[in-house]
């Protein structure tokens, strides 16, 4: 190993004198105390100052005295310990934040009669209107994203692990597969914009939109296949190839069935993550008030469109409606993710060797 | 070969079949073997042919708006590809994509190797799963929803903030402001910044618990304590894979759309006060001004995207590199 | 049905790697063939010459004659897939198809291969499993999934599973070296039952069971790592045991190998 720590042996080996386990605890309570006593003298108010405050002044204290009484490595080693867990929990503000907050405002509108009206001849001040238009559009354009990328990734997964592996050609395909996955999705959209709409001629569609999500899960959909793929242990398909049985039938038969817990799995985050794409949609669904129900002929909603109008709108009834859309996609991606991994954890292919 | 043998009463009687089974049939089944591994090459193929495919569709498009331009299209600020003569250039835009995407890696770095590094090595061992998922979740809201959230929500609440940095520290350019706040380019970092944490934070767990365990222990034997074990040992070790955590979140960044649409008040100016209203970015620009835009608009704008693609091609590729650096590294090491 | 194998001037190699040269030998029909030898001599390589399932590993390939009852199973044209039917294989660790009952594993091979005769796949699965010693275990809950054996149980399953498909030859590469000592004798009971009706080549890193179940034995060794297996010398597995031609045979045996 190269990476050597710079330790004093002599000194570790004297274990020197540590806290009593009541002295932490302690000094929280004092500067707690502090700084109330601090707010209650001064003009100074509000939780969020309190914490500012406080926090800070307690981790200085905990330092200055762990360092006295332990020495500096443990003190910067609590230090550190603190600064650590504070950043979990600061990642955790803005997921509390922005799902509680999407929760108390989208409950304002979100029910029934949202989920089966749609927004015609609803003037964006007037206190009703729901999403149901939209949510038709997402889930047949969802749909007929689906339909493509899953066999289609599936299909690429299958040649890159079972055919092509170490063969140029497939190390090709790999590559651009991650080139996929990094493509914005507002680039998937522009493509579709310019091959279907101005070069095709084709109008706007909830189909037009299904072909750029599909370009945004097929990546997805192989990538996690391919992981799946290469799990299934080489004895299983060589106990079927010694069996008499044909390659392809030993893929279609052993190999994916082996596999198809992962795969359903990943193919639901890959649903996950395109159900709440907007920037696509806006560049080739376009939006509409009204209900569409065919998905190949003129501008659809879709969930994300429906958000992304409303909340431009600068009424509040506007922006409770954009509340419960938002709502009610995040329900939506929720259980995807909860059913996936709930799957995920119910079906791990449990070694039986 | 043997005599060629006629199978007898089709090939369905095979159970009972006798001796020289071998040689003669005819393998049927060997032709579907061949449709079934074409059509997975196929598939493959198309990969292939959908990358070439966006490439050439994207130049095509762009390419006549980019002739009717009349000034530099990468170094201009100006957006008027409509009016006659049309002048528009990608300098604004591509200035506030790098400067938000920057800006947003400057904030969630930190603080996703920060969780990371709690999660691995710090967290209860039964609770880091349950928590490592929560962290997952923020990568689960449509940034549509991260939009509209930036929007009703963060643009007032940062305001305040922004007023006292701006109080505190305006005479740090940056900072410097005439005394509006919320849609700014920082706005749509802090923004950004959420978005990209949960990507560079899964990254990074994932390699800092792929640190061997020999590592780990050859520090704490030399009486390390955990944070000094982090230093020397999980750091160095997981450093190639959060640089390359770190890019593809940039990568992620540049492209997100809507978020920054919704919460950036876009003008096409270059400024470094970051605290003030304005700035844009290219694919918010696409979101914003595509509904209005006419056809040489969107020949532009698709310009635009062609570039905003080969940017993140770029920083892609360079995140590629690194890890596969990382794997010759770690090979030659081990 | 048991047929014999003859095998003449065999080289099989991994890329431009030579693991096995200029194999010869006769394989018995209704015995039991064992091939022994320091590891990585090409016992595996060789066994899977039989069947071609080598041609499975990308790089992989053989040439020289192997003929089943006077047929080259290398002629040119011929489907390798009716090779493997007609020459089954048991690996060393039990493999049952984890997605599959303990009924749909033993007749995976006749569905797969795409012979449905329903109704008579039950009477398949009985007679298999009767002639693999397992049907008494497991008569009771043939729709459990295969994988809720026991390893011994499992590794029977797939010689069932093998033999259910009615090959003429059965290859076992290391068949009980999975297993504990009883359900090793259960396997080894079970080859010389099968060796009745089926040409069996086994591999063996176990002496006393080569000598226990085996008619011939064949005993492969390299010259040094590198260089390519060969067969050293093939006989009757007494003779060989107990008083082979060959110095490196004897040293392998009584152990005085290395
Ligand atoms: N898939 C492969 N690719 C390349 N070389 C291989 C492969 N399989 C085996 N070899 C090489 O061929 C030689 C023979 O291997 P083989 O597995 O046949 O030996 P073995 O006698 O079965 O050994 P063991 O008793 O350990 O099973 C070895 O040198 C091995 O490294
Ligand atoms: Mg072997």
């Amino acid at each position: 190993m190269s990476t050597v720590v710079q330790a004093e042996p002599s000194r570790l080996m004297m274990s020197r004198s540590r806290l009593p386990r009541w002295a932490l605890p302690l000094l929280g309570v004092l500067t707690v105390a502090g700084t109330a006593a601090l707010f209650a003298l001064t003009p100074l108010r509000g939780t969020a100052d309190f914490v500012l405050i406080a926090l800070p002044t307690y981790l200085l204290l905990q330092t200055i005295v762990v360092a006295r009484v332990e020495g500096g490595r443990q003190a910067r080693n609590r230090l550190a310990t603190h600064a650590l867990t504070l950043t979990f929990v600061v990642s955790l503000v803005p997921l509390v934040a922005v799902l509680g907050y999407t929760l108390t405002q989208g409950m304002r509108r979100f029910g029934l009669s949202f989920l089966t009206h749609s927004m015609r001849n609803v003037a964006e001040s007037d206190p009703y209107g729901g999403a149901y238009h939209a949510i038709i559009g997402t889930l047949e354009q969802v749909g007929i994203a689906f339909a493509f990328a899953v066999p289609l990734g599936i299909l690429v997964a299958i040649y890159l692990v079972e055919y092509g592996s170490g063969r140029p050609f497939a190390r090709t395909v790999s590559f651009f597969v991650d080139v996929m996955t990094g493509l914005p999705s507002i680039v998937a959209g522009l493509f579709i914009y310019a091959l279907w709409i101005l070069t095709l001629g084709f109008r706007y569609s909830g189909f037009a939109g299904a072909l750029a999500l599909t370009l945004l899960m097929l990546p997805t959909v192989v990538r996690s296949t391919e992981e799946m793929l290469r799990l299934v242990p080489h004895g299983l398909r060589e106990a079927s190839l010694a069996l008499g049985v044909r390659r392809w039938r030993t893929i279609l038969r052993i190999v994916l069935p082996t596999a198809m817990a992962g795969i359903v799995t990943g193919v639901m985050l890959a649903i996950a993550r395109i159900v709440g794409e907007t920037a696509p949609l806006v560049l080739t669904v376009f939006g509409t008030n009204s209900i569409n129900n065919d998905p190949f002929n003129g501008a659809q909603s879709a969930l994300p469109l429906y958000i992304y109008s409303e909340a431009g709108q600068p009424n509040d009834t506007a922006i409770d409606r954009a509340w419960a859309a938002a709502l009610t996609l995040i329900l939506i991606v929720m259980l995807l993710n909860l059913a996936a991994r709930l799957l995920a954890w119910w079906r791990t292919p449990k070694s039986s060797h | 070969m043997s005599q060629p043998r006629t199978p007898p009463n089709g090939a369905r009687d095979e159970l009972s079949m006798g001796p020289a089974v071998v040689a003669g049939r005819r393998p049927r089944g060997a032709v579907w073997d061949a449709l079934f591994a074409g059509l997975t090459r196929t598939a493959a193929g198309l990969v292939l042919v959908l990358m070439a495919a966006i490439a050439a569709f994207l130049v095509l498009r762009a390419v006549p708006a980019l002739r009717k331009d009349t000034v530099n299209f990468f170094t201009a600020t100006q957006w008027s590809p409509d009016d006659t003569p049309p002048a528009f250039g990608i300098g604004a835009l591509a200035y506030g994509t790098v400067v938000t995407s920057t800006l947003a890696l400057l904030m969630a770095v930190p603080v996703a190797v920060g969780v990371a590094l709690y999660l691995t090595h710090i967290a209860p061992r039964r609770l880091a799963q349950p928590m490592a998922y929560l962290v997952d979740l923020l990568a689960a809201v449509p940034s549509v929803v991260y939009g509209l959230w930036g929007l009703i929500f963060l643009v007032p609440a940062i305001g305040p903030f922004s007023a006292f940095l701006s109080e505190r520290f305006g005479w740090i350019p940056f900072f410097a402001s005439d005394g509006i706040f919320g849609k700014s380019m920082f706005t749509a970092s802090v923004v950004l910044a959420i978005m990209v944490l949960p990507i560079i934070a899964a990254i990074s767990r994932e390699v800092f618990r792929q640190v061997p365990a020999d590592h780990i222990e050859a520090a704490y034997a030399l009486g390390a304590t955990r944070w000094e074990m982090m230093r020397t040992a999980v750091l160095p070790y997981g450093r190639p894979g959060v640089i390359s955590a770190t890019v593809l979140g940039f990568g992620r960044a540049l492209g997100e759309t809507i978020a920054v649409a919704l919460v950036l008040s876009a003008n096409y100016q270059i400024t470094y006060r970051i605290l003030t209203p304005g700035g844009n970015t290219i694919a918010a620009n696409i979101a914003n001004t595509y509904g209005e835009a006419g056809h040489n608009g969107r020949g532009a704008l698709i310009a635009s995207g062609l570039v905003l693609f080969a940017i993140t091609l770029v920083v892609n590729l360079v995140a590629r590199s690194v890890v596969a650096r990382r794997k010759d590294l770690s090979g030659a090491q081990g | 049905m048991a047929k014999r194998i003859d095998i003449s001037g065999l080289n099989v190699y991994y890329g431009s790697f030579k693991a096995v040269e200029d194999i010869g030998m006769t394989v018995e029909p209704r015995s039991v063939t064992a091939l022994i030898g320091p590891s990585g001599c090409g016992k595996s390589t060789f066994l899977r010459t039989l069947n071609r399932m080598h041609e499975v590993i990308p790089g992989a390939r053989a040439e020289g004659k192997v003929l089943i009852d006077d047929e080259d199973i290398y002629a040119p044209g011929l489907d390798p897939v009716a090779v493997r039917r007609m020459v089954g294989m048991v690996f060393q660790r039990p493999n049952p198809f984890p997605t599959m009952t303990i009924y749909d594993n033993v007749v995976a091979g006749i569905k797969l291969q795409g012979r449905r005769r329903k109704s008579e796949l039950d009477g398949v699965v009985e007679r298999t499993l009767k002639s693999a010693n397992l049907w008494g275990e497991v008569k009771d809950r043939l729709a459990k999934p295969g994988a809720s054996l026991s390893g011994g149980q499992q590794q029977r399953l797939c010689i069932a599973r093998a033999i259910a498909v009615e090959p003429q030859v059965l290859l076992m590469d290391e068949p009980c070296s999975a297993l504990d000592p009883i359900s090793t004798l259960a396997i080894e009971d079970l080859i010389r039952q099968l060796k009745e009706r089926y040409t069996i080549v086994i591999v063996t890193h176990n002496m006393q069971q080569a000598a226990r179940v085996s008619d011939r034995t064949a005993f492969f060794n390299i010259a040094a790592t590198g260089k390519p297996g060969r067969l050293i010398e093939m006989g009757d597995t007494h003779k060989i045991f107990s008083n082979p031609d060959e110095r490196a045979t004897e040293d392998y045996i009584s152990g005085r190998f290395g």
